[in-house]
């Protein structure tokens, strides 16, 4: 296996299936001649062609609502929002038309496409770009709500969403860009809806996504230190939720922490509480804990960003409490 | 100036040099007519409580929906917003799953799922049907895009109305359709009010073929009370899309009778207004008087056509309201195509 970054990665994925499937094509801001505003499409104007990689004016609704008439028509778009916070001028395309578009028209039309970028907290950057969304295309039926953690993943999940008939969400993250990992070379399909145990425990469930999870094996790491062994689940796919892996860890662990970026209220981690509330209710020997970004805009003093996105540190405490440690 | 011409000894009307067999003539005419009334009864039967929901009527605005179809190839896609139940009529879709549609029974053309504002025929290239006004518009240009793609040389037909054309997403649709020369002929359908608003309160431009000079698409006003000349400007710009030259505006500059819904009682405008559209510029009322003019037809077959359109219509309705209601077990089809059993929300089920 070649070590390469999450970029690379998702490059690979992006590649290999457009050499598989003529339909295929991307389409964005930036994403031929300028080779991606975070360089995820380096190289693939020269591989491809101006006909298959094409870059956009700014005009996020515009090509968002093309990419919906396209895949109609029997294409297979890629569509990059350079980041998600920039696909808001979109969301009527997502939300009311590809989301809906087989249901509306009685399954005689179909939206099979991405929608990919960067998401969740960049760096020093204030508060319009940078926010987590997944909760909000979460909610809509439809929709798949995708994020790879790191890099092998990024390549697996981009590739099985390109070939997914339906419309997925597919939400990366800035900072993990530069991540390097071990990354299976040629194909490599990991398929939709399944969470992956990034670390094995006994004591307590860590469930994170995308940015998080990286998060929650440090504190695992820092919890092991004070005799409290942690099991990470990742759930990859935000929607549909592969539930069962994680009320499996908490049948096991009997007690869970829900870590994710984005904020509190109506958020990722109150739906997967209110399952293993549901689901795993006799399971638990503890409330279940959220450890969320605060409930403000993201801040641009870097003291202050800090303050508002989870830590570590933050995620080692409501575990200790959680295992009801002195 | 349209009159009488008989070519190769086919009766017919030449219309600005083009040519029209009696044949054609009486096939757009009843079309037209069986518009008139199958919107005449959806009116009806909405006011029974039969029809539910929104409801938008396109009474005035036939020549448009039939003059366009005429000129397009079956193969050209053909996108609108939620006044659709004339376009769908006119593209060839069987009346009767139309209003099914709108009556929500299991045989409506999305099985009851959408009713009045979503019509969709994946057989006849029929795009919708799109609720949001002016969403239509981006992903018309989506279907151009992908003809261009597959180089298949059809045309995305991509209508709007004088409301819709003030999105900001027009525009944008407007410059990447004209930027990469995408096969698009967008439709403006002027009928003067935006809902309740006339378009002298909400455009600053009201010569809405001029829309696009900004953008380098060109655009040309039409008579859309008059289905020969729509159906011959149409041709005009569908040939200038069809051979790579990009899009092009054409506004269709035309009235609705009825409301904007059927909840509109229409008090933002005159009676002598409607009246002035409605006696003097009737599209059908003018094809019959060119016809009958032109020897093609007399008024004592068109009062017959009429009845039996009427009749016609009258049995579409029974047999819409015949069918049953959709299956319940159909509210979870169609949502996603690659289902994952194993994952929640669990495909079919509540929780």
């Amino acid at each position: 296996m070649a070590k390469i970054t999450y970029r690379e990665a998702l490059n690979q994925a992006m590649c290999n299936e457009m050499e598989r499937d003529e339909r295929v094509f991307l389409m964005g801001e930036e994403v031929a001649e300028y080779n991606g505003a975070y360089k995820v499409s380096q190289g693939m104007l020269d591989k491809f062609g101006p006909k298959r990689v094409i870059d956009t004016p700014i005009t996020e609704l515009g090509f968002a609502g093309l990419g919906v008439g396209a895949a109609m028509a029997g294409l297979r778009p890629i569509i990059e929002f350079m980041t998600w916070n920039f696909a808001i001028l979109a969301a009527d395309q997502i939300v009311n038309a590809a989301a809906k578009m087989k249901y509306m028209t009685g399954g005689q039309y179909s939206c099979p496409m991405v929608f990919r970028g960067a998401g969740g907290a960049a760096a020093r950057v204030s508060s319009q770009h940078s926010q987590a969304f997944e909760n909000w295309y979460a909610n809509i039926p439809g929709l798949k709500v995708v994020m790879p953690s790191n890099p092998a993943d990024a390549k697996g999940l981009l590739a099985a969403s390109i070939r997914d008939n339906d419309t997925v969400i597919f939400i990366e993250n800035e900072i993990n860009y530069g991540d390097i990992g071990e990354v299976p070379e040629g194909e490599y399909i990991i398929p939709l809806g399944k969470a992956d145990i990034k670390r094995v425990g006994k004591d307590i469930t860590l469930i994170a996504h995308s940015r998080m999870t990286g998060y929650a094996l440090a504190a695992a790491e820092e919890l092991a230190k004070m005799g409290i062994d942690a099991e990470v689940v990742d759930p990859r796919t935000i929607r549909p939720l592969d539930e069962a892996t994680i009320l499996a860890s908490v049948a096991k662990t009997n007690r869970a922490v829900v870590i994710e970026e984005g904020w509190r209220f109506a958020g990722i981690g109150a739906e997967i509480s209110a399952r293993i509330m549901e689901k795993g209710f006799d399971d638990l020997d503890a409330p279940v804990a959220r450890v969320t970004g605060k409930d403000v805009p993201m801040p641009y003093a870097a003291n202050l960003e800090n303050h508002a996105l989870p830590s570590v540190a933050e995620i080692v405490e409501a575990a200790r409490v959680t295992c009801n440690r002195a | 100036m349209a009159g009488k011409q008989k070519q190769d000894n086919t009766a017919g009307i030449t219309h600005e040099g083009q040519f029209y067999s009696a044949e054609r003539l009486h096939a757009m005419h009843d079309m037209m007519l069986y518009i008139r009334r199958f919107e005449e009864k959806a009116g009806q039967m909405y006011g029974l409580k039969k029809i539910g929901g929104f409801c938008h009527l396109c009474n005035g605005q036939e020549a448009v929906c039939v003059g366009m179809e005429e000129a397009a190839d079956s193969k050209d896609y053909m996108m609108t917003s939620y006044r659709d139940h004339g376009h769908i009529i006119a593209r060839g879709t069987d009346p009767t799953a139309v209003m099914a549609e709108l009556l929500g029974r299991a045989g409506g053309v999305v099985g009851g799922k959408g009713g009045s504002m979503h019509m969709f025929d994946i057989e006849k290239n029929f795009v919708g049907g799109n609720g949001i006004v002016g969403e239509q518009v981006p992903i018309g240009i989506g279907f151009g895009f992908a003809s261009q793609y597959r180089d298949d040389k059809r045309v995305s037909i991509t209508i709007m109305g004088d409301g819709g054309v003030n999105q900001g997403a027009v525009y944008e649709s407007f410059n990447m359709a004209a930027l990469w020369k995408l096969p698009v002929v967008f439709v403006i359908e002027n009928n003067q009010y935006a809902m309740g608003t006339s378009l002298s309160r909400a455009s600053a431009e009201t010569h809405l073929y001029k829309r696009g000079i900004s953008f380098k698409v060109p655009g040309i006003q039409v008579d859309g009370m008059d289905v020969l000349e729509v159906e011959r400007k149409m041709g005009e710009a569908l040939e200038h899309a069809r051979s790579g030259k990009g899009p092009m505006i054409v506004e269709m500059m035309t009235y609705r009778y009825r409301g904007h819904s059927m909840s509109d009682p229409a008090t933002y405008r005159t009676r002598d207004e409607v009246n002035e559209w409605r006696t003097g510029r009737d599209p059908i009322a003018r094809l019959q008087k060119q016809m009958v003019a032109a020897g093609l037809a007399t008024e004592a077959e068109f009062k017959q056509k009429d009845k039996d359109i009427k009749k016609a219509v009258v049995a579409v309705a029974k047999a819409a309201e015949a069918q049953p209601e959709p299956d319940l077990s159909v509210l979870w089809d169609d949502i996603i195509t690659d289902e994952i059993p194993n994952a929640y929300p669990y495909p079919r089920q509540v929780g």
